[in-house]
């Protein structure tokens, strides 16, 4: 929460001028009453229709005054809240993009989106209803007491058991409640997840013809929120008319005590009307907050979540050297080429995992060779890319990229030098070209033709009616499963990557087209060092090294010839598929 | 247009009509009693005069009758509340079941055709404004008639002239609330479009975040992040601001009112108006008290209004869905039995396209003996899933004929025509539920023992054993399983089921060879004595399947069974020789 506060300091003008405006106001409407009291004391009892028409007037020009005053108030309050709320989505997003991988898998995307969008909403909505509202009903309740207390100690008293009791009410009432409200957004989350699960799976609940028991489970569902949200409002429904108990019975005290002090004489008739006018004014802005609770509280827990994301350390320590390779080697002798990527008794466990993902990797790769990666389904292959991006910190053992220790490089010029084909093919709202530019924001037309051609998607994307320019709506939504994936990959090579990693991400190409790319990627880019994952080994067949990898453990490295040789597993891959095609 | 739509909530409020009356009557006893409550006030006020001269007598009477006054009003208002959320909740209980059951009929082409986001958006946020702004502010609306009407009528009880005057006032306060609200109005649209935009982008670049990482974007996607952040940022100031006028503006309005009240009501009570007759003090007071209640739903109503337009341009998208086709009842035609069906089909010269402009399949045919294995090749977009949507009827062939067992399949109900299918897609789905729920999804009185039975036939077993609960592990489309483990139990669920036919659209694709080899044998023994149709881009995996068909821009192109198609030399020729390239 301190963290949050921080966001506020630039604002501590609109936060002190604006709830002593409020305060003026509230003192101003104070005054209504009490010139009100004077009309009926003195002008009605003297008959003085000039001292009438003065304070009537003078209520005007009060009225004038609040306005200006309510008006900057909420002004100023609408203006820190909203540069709070700007100023912190974006110091929360400038944080998450510092955050690690580590971190990001342990907060979960999906909860870091809501926390951006709801719960920054949520808590400047608060700082804005607090200075708004919030701060109005203390300031009315202090300023009838002392005003009270200046004609009347003796009243005043009950002005400060009315007003400790709404005060009680109101912490009773918001602790039984909040728990409630959260729980009862979990059970709507919970049938906005049920129903974005049955639109993705609406071919599968159709086959198997489980729609009754679908629409049963929602159903159940619904009533269940419908019981959970009548619990909370059982509690809620007392809020607004025990205060409207409370306060009235107050007034009832007023009255009754206030006639025996009007018959003692120490008070006047116009006073009592005041104290009840008072009390009255008092219950309105109860009711206010009373309403206002909710916002408040919403924004009060929002704030937390969000200050728990800012208070995330990234775990990773950013280096400090560029890439950069030697391009003065001669390249043709390949034997003396420098070593891209070595990996010296690599192992990694994510965090919270059982077992090890990866356990004790060696191989060297030198620039401008292919790594083939190879293994059953969570065998570690895409966690071994993952660690080359150091998106991860190796738990033991040594990467070292271009000779230097991974962990020495500046992360961004890191990620600059490597190209990633992700398994996932996702892309981005916006043009296609815009797409193309991710790596390079300066892509000139030329090479973004080349990085098309290559990626076999130059066919397709000059077909479009705007080419390059095609914008592509939800992540591509108009493109096929295959565009998208050759998309991807000409995105990866635009950067120009010094190397390539090609996480499964030809498993949408047909084998001709995939074969076409391999083809490509070999002979126009043979400085880059390619690393490819695959399920077929017939892809890998032309890579210099072939890491065979088995439940985190390398089982096999080598050659395609070498494996073929002495690896078991390599060879079980190998003939599962070979075994068909030999039936020919 | 709009009172068809509240016409048509109403009509959902049926089922709890009880709460409805009870709120309204609630309602107008509480309203009314906490309306005595100022002239009990005023009266008290009127026996306390001066020194030595309260009436105590009367004072006692009027205090105690009106702490019995707030003491019925609370109640009865305590009661309404009550009541309005019976109504609200079960209202929007209903409305929700039914549109969430809606869903469950709707075409698929509907489904595809909208945003996945739009739909759940309807379902969650839009009904939730809808009982908000609805139903509450109905409730609020009538309070507000209540007390309107109520303290008009106490005013002209007290003095008929200057309620007149109250009354001829009463427009300045509405027209400027009106003004106000038009102007807010086009700044609410803005900011609402513009933390639409902030919202997607930042589900786009956070969502990818390893993406953004991977591509060193952060820079770049922070500056993007800045610039759409200082728009909302001054969207909502705009828009915030000048919906936060609209209560201090008509409060002044009020104010004015309250001073030309006081000021005309002195004025009569010394008898300088003698046209206006001759106010008590108390009386004046409680004059002062009606014009303040009664001037205040004014406010309100602003407010309300504007819910109430939000809330029914909600209902309206809700109803949207409501009202759109359903697939077409078939409850009539015959029910197709698993026993009675032996997958002999035939596809008899079928058009079909998604959009009218855009010809896809023309013209096709082909059949398959009962039993055999086809399978299906051709590039990405050709055609070749849309085949899948035809033959369980997810889309409607638009012309030819589909015959299962020489009938066809439009005879047969949608529901029990696609039980002769088991299938498995691509895109794996896994809901929110336990390992063995999402493995028994197809078959929901499964045995533990057959769960397994069918997790150890796709090799399966084994990952789902070392999970933290194995079978009882509660698991979703993202906690974690790989795509691999994801597809083994979208065909876990096939095996469980035994349907008479198959359709395996790359059901495979994302399953390392080694473990799909050793499934291969399960799915041999499945396939055994059932058509199936394949789909893969292994061509591996189609090999021995009994006839092959080539397909290019919907239309076959070749076909025959593989030997054929190599000695042909043709398109399929070309694409097994690349596989094997390397």
């Amino acid at each position: 929460m301190q963290k949050l506060l921080k966001f506020l300091k630039p604002y501590q003008l609109e936060l002190i001028l604006g709830p002593t405006l409020k305060l003026l106001e509230a003192i101003f409407e104070l005054l209504v009453p009490k010139v009100m009291a004077n009309i009926i004391d003195y002008g009605i009892v003297r008959q003085d229709t000039g001292y009438i028409a003065r304070m009537c007037g003078l209520i005007i020009i009060l009225g004038i005054c609040g306005m200006c005053f309510a008006l900057t108030c909420q002004y100023l309050a609408a203006r820190c809240a909203f540069r709070y709320g700007a100023d912190l989505r974006s110091a929360l997003y400038q944080h998450i993009n510092k955050l690690s991988c580590t971190e990001l898998d342990r907060l979960g995307t999906s909860t870091l989106i809501n926390r951006i969008t709801n719960d920054v909403t949520a808590s400047q909505t608060g700082v804005n209803m607090f200075i708004r509202l919030a701060s109005r009903a203390p300031f009315l309740v202090i300023g009838a007491i002392v005003m009270v207390f200046l004609k009347d100690p003796q009243i005043a008293l009950i002005f400060v058991i009315v007003a400790l009791l709404v005060g009680v009410l109101l912490y009773f009432v918001m602790q039984k409640t909040i728990p409630l409200y959260s729980k009862n957004q979990k059970k709507l989350d919970q049938i906005a997840r049920h129903t974005g699960e049955n639109l993705d799976g609406v071919r599968v609940i159709r086959a198997f013809s489980r729609q009754k028991q679908e629409v049963q489970k929602f159903s159940d569902e619904c009533a269940d929120l419908e019981q959970s949200m009548l619990a909370v409002g059982r509690i809620s429904a007392i809020l607004n008319p025990v205060t409207f108990a409370v306060i009235n019975l107050g007034i009832v005290a007023v009255l009754w005590f206030g006639g025996i002090h009007v018959n003692a004489g120490g008070l006047s008739q116009g006073d009592l009307t005041a104290f009840t006018n008072y009390m009255t004014q008092i219950l309105l802005a109860m009711i206010a907050l009373a309403n206002l609770i909710v916002v408040l509280t919403k924004a009060q827990a929002s704030s937390l979540r969000v200050a728990e994301v800012l208070e995330t350390e990234p775990t990773m320590q950013d280096g400090s050297e560029e890439i950069n390779a030697d391009n003065s080697i001669n390249l043709n002798d390949s034997e003396n080429r420098e070593i891209a990527i070595a990996f010296r008794h690599v192992s990694f466990q994510y965090e919270n995992a059982g077992d090890a993902a990866l356990t004790g990797i060696d191989f060297e790769l030198r620039r401008g060779q292919t790594l083939g990666i190879i293994g059953g389904t969570g065998a570690g292959k895409s966690t071994l890319a993952a660690l080359i991006c150091r998106n991860y910190d190796a738990t033991t053992g040594e990467i070292r990229i271009f000779d230097k220790n991974i962990r020495e490089y500046h992360l961004n010029s890191l990620h600059h030098a490597i190209g990633v084909v992700p398994q996932k093919a996702v892309l981005f709202t916006g043009s296609i070209a815009e797409n193309l530019k991710w790596a390079d924001a300066d892509l000139t037309e030329s090479e973004m033709q080349k990085a098309l051609k290559i990626a076999q998607a130059s066919e397709f994307v000059n077909a479009l009616p705007q080419g390059v320019e095609t914008h592509l709506v939800q992540g591509g939504r108009n493109l096929s499963g295959g565009q998208k994936q050759r998309l991807t990959i000409a995105r990866a090579l635009a950067g120009s990557p010094e190397i390539l990693i090609l996480d499964d991400s030809t498993s949408a190409l047909d084998y001709a087209t995939d074969a076409k790319l391999r083809t490509a990627l070999r002979e126009e880019y043979p400085n880059m060092t390619k690393i490819m994952i695959s399920q077929r080994a017939t892809s890998l067949l032309h890579a210099d090294l072939i890491l065979v990898l088995e439940d985190g453990h390398c089982v096999g490295m080598g050659t395609h010839d070498e494996l073929l040789e002495s690896c078991e597993v390599y060879q079980e891959i190998y003939h599962s598929q070979m075994q068909e095609n030999k039936k020919k | 247009m709009m009172k068809n739509i509240i016409f048509r909530i109403l009509t959902y409020c049926k089922p709890y009509q009880k709460y409805l009356i009870l709120t309204i009557l609630c309602t107008l006893v509480g309203v009314s009693l906490s309306l005595v409550v100022p002239v009990l006030i005023g009266t008290a006020v009127d026996d306390a005069i001066g020194a030595q001269n309260v009436n105590f007598m009367g004072l006692g009477r009027t205090t105690i009758l009106l702490a019995v006054t707030i003491l019925l009003s609370a109640v009865f208002q305590w009661l309404e509340a009550l009541f309005i959320n019976q109504l609200a909740f079960g209202t929007v209980k209903d409305l929700r079941s039914e549109l969430t059951a809606k869903l469950e009929e709707m075409p698929i082409s509907y489904i595809d055709g909208n945003p996945r986001g739009d739909l759940i958006a309807r379902v969650i946020p839009d009904i939730e404004i809808l009982s908000d702004g609805l139903l509450q502010g109905f409730a609020q609306l009538f309070t507000g008639i209540v007390t309107i009407l109520g303290t008009l009528i106490l005013m002209l009880t007290v003095n008929v002239k200057i309620t007149v005057l109250v009354v001829i006032m009463t427009p300045l306060s509405l027209i400027v609330a009106g003004k106000i609200a038009k102007l807010s109005h086009s700044s609410f649209q803005r900011q609402s479009a513009s933390r639409g935009e902030m919202g997607a982008l930042t589900e786009e670049f956070v969502g990818n975040q390893k993406l953004v990482k991977a591509f060193a974007y952060e820079q770049r996607a922070e500056e993007r992040f800045a610039v759409m952040n200082q728009e909302l940022s001054d969207a909502g100031l705009k828009a915030t601001f000048f919906a936060s006028v609209s209560n201090p503006a008509t409060r002044f309005v009020n104010n004015l009112i309250y001073a030309a009240v006081g000021t005309v009501g002195a004025l009569g009570a010394v008898g300088a108006f003698p046209w206006i007759g001759v106010m008590s003090v108390g009386k004046l007071t409680s004059f002062l008290a009606f014009a303040n209640q009664y001037t205040k739903p004014f406010n309100e109503i602003s407010g309300v209004v504007a819910e109430l337009q939000n809330a029914v341009s909600c209902a309206q998208r809700v109803f949207e869905i409501l009202d759109a086709d359903s697939e077409p009842d078939d409850s009539d035609h015959e029910i197709l039995n698993s026993s009675a069906c032996k997958g002999e089909l035939e596809i008899k010269n079928i058009r079909f396209s998604y959009t009218p402009d855009k010809p896809l399949i023309q013209n096709f045919s082909m059949y398959a003996h009962a039993g055999q294995k086809i399978a299906i090749v051709g590039k990405t977009g050709c055609g070749k899933s849309t085949i899948i949507n035809l033959l369980l009827r997810f889309y409607e062939i638009q012309d030819g004929e589909i015959l299962l067992d020489h009938v066809s399949t439009k005879q047969y109900t949608r529901d029990s025509l696609r039980q002769q299918f088991g299938m498995v897609l691509q895109e794996t789905w896994i809901f929110t539920g336990t390992v063995a729920e999402n493995i028994s999804y197809s078959k929901p009185d499964a045995t533990r023992e057959e769960i397994e039975q069918a997790a150890k036939a796709v090799h399966a077993h084994g990952f789902i054993k070392r999970l933290p609960d194995g079978y009882d592990t509660v698991i979703s489309d993202n906690s974690g399983l790989s795509q691999g483990q994801k597809q083994l139990l979208c065909i876990a669920r096939i095996m469980l089921r035994n349907p008479p036919m198959l359709i395996l659209d790359e059901a495979t694709s994302s399953i390392d060879l080694r473990t799909e080899h050793r499934i291969q044998r399960a799915f041999e023994k499945l396939m055994q004595g059932r058509t199936s149709f394949i789909i893969a881009h292994r061509l591996s995996t189609i090999r021995n399947a009994d006839w092959i068909l080539v397909m290019q821009d919907g239309n076959i192109t070749e076909q025959g069974n593989h030997d054929m198609l190599i000695a042909q030399n043709g398109y399929y020729a070309e694409l097994y020789q690349s596989q094997f390239a390397g």
